[in-house]
């Protein structure tokens, strides 16, 4: 649970990692290696004052995930040069005056299919239908369940090995947030919790590999996986989310929960 | 950055090192240390576990792992001493990450 004033302090860390995550997925385009979109990361991260949450984390040797096409999470960003038609993962986590934010996002580099436009929108609709349960006396799996049903109604895998988890001065804080489940099951929500829900959606199977390096998650049967994730703070008045970018998902209002209004305010 | 999942809420009990010398220990005398895979949980927290050379034996929890609360789940990796008397008993010393 987290006061008012720690979450004041998340969304000033949220708001450096959602305004360099925006940078960057502007900035991904074919011909560029995914380490210079990690330096231009970390570059950013630490101009606003912040500091990159992920360098050093468990060894991890950067400041960003960067993930193409079959990839679904944790990819390392070395010296793949994106092409035209890759779709592109940025997980991106800031450490501001000790506290945690974590965002993610999947953009198309140039021209992309339309099965991977509708993964990637699917994907980001699911995040949305899981933000809109995270209401107070509602229960843990009732987030769960909105972002799974969403996804396997149109026809994706939803990844079971990798969850989102709780946030703060940690960056992975209990509770653990699974993107599947039966509803109405684990922890009330209260105001002050923090979590960072990241739905893992996949255009075929749901089972996953992780590759010799120890941290790249693959999709086992080679095909396209999406990954859109934000830091939501549950206050008194619902949701809010603390990784908000500016040209966000604007069209999609899920249930109760309005992200127009929140960025008009 | 998405987390592993586990079961269980309790703190993870954490250990860099799986080797023997960095984790200070010995082996009780005359055990013969395998590695293998927990295939089902049973009671009174013991386990089926299948080793590397394909050998199912039954395996209960060592006291060291009981009181750090390490969670043992099916399809983990473990580290086991058998007896030398009976080698289809053997305890369960170790969970790697």
């Amino acid at each position: 649970m987290k006061s008012a004033r720690e979450i004041e302090i998340m969304r000033r860390s949220g708001k450096i990692t959602s305004s360099v995550l925006a940078d960057l997925l502007r900035t991904a385009r074919a011909g560029m290696t995914l380490r210079e979109l990690d330096r231009l990361a970390e570059k950013g991260i630490r101009e606003r004052g912040g500091l990159p949450t992920f360098k050093g984390y468990h060894g991890f040797p950067a400041s960003i995930c960067a993930s193409v096409n079959e990839v679904v999470v944790h990819g390392i960003p070395g010296d793949y040069t994106l092409k035209d038609g890759d779709i592109l993962s940025i997980d991106i986590g800031t450490t501001f005056e000790k506290y945690v934010s974590d965002s993610a996002a999947t953009v198309g580099i140039g021209a992309i299919s339309e099965e991977a436009k509708r993964l990637m929108r699917v994907t980001q609709e699911s995040l949305m239908h899981g933000i809109a349960q995270m209401q107070k006396g509602n229960r843990l799996t009732d987030i769960s369940h909105a972002v799974q049903a969403h996804a396997e109604e149109n026809g994706y895998g939803v990844v079971r090995v990798l969850v989102g988890h709780g946030v703060g001065t940690q960056m992975h804080e209990e509770p653990q947030v699974p993107n599947y489940g039966e509803p109405g099951k684990g922890v009330i929500l209260r105001p002050g919790l923090v979590l960072a829900i990241e739905p893992m959606i996949t255009e075929g199977t749901f089972e996953v590999e992780t590759l010799k390096d120890g941290w790249t998650v693959v999709t086992a049967d080679g095909k396209l996986a999406a990954h859109f994730e934000h830091t939501i703070a549950l206050t008194e008045d619902g949701p809010r989310i603390l990784t908000l970018r500016e040209n966000d998902f604007m069209e999609l209002d899920v249930g109760r929960y309005r992200p127009k209004e929140e960025l008009a305010a | 950055m998405a987390r592993k999942r586990r079961g269980g809420q309790r703190p993870e009990y954490r250990n860099s090192g799986s080797d023997r010398a960095a984790r200070n220990e010995t082996p009780k005398e005359e055990a013969i240390e395998v590695e293998g895979t927990i295939v089902e949980p049973l009671p009174n927290a013991m386990f089926r576990v299948e080793l590397t050379n394909g050998h199912r034996v039954l395996a209960h929890v060592s006291g060291k792992i009981r009181t750090n609360y390490i969670r043992i789940l099916p399809g983990d990796r473990v580290l086991i001493e058998l007896s030398p008397y009976d080698l289809t008993h053997g305890r369960i010393t170790y969970r790697y990450k």
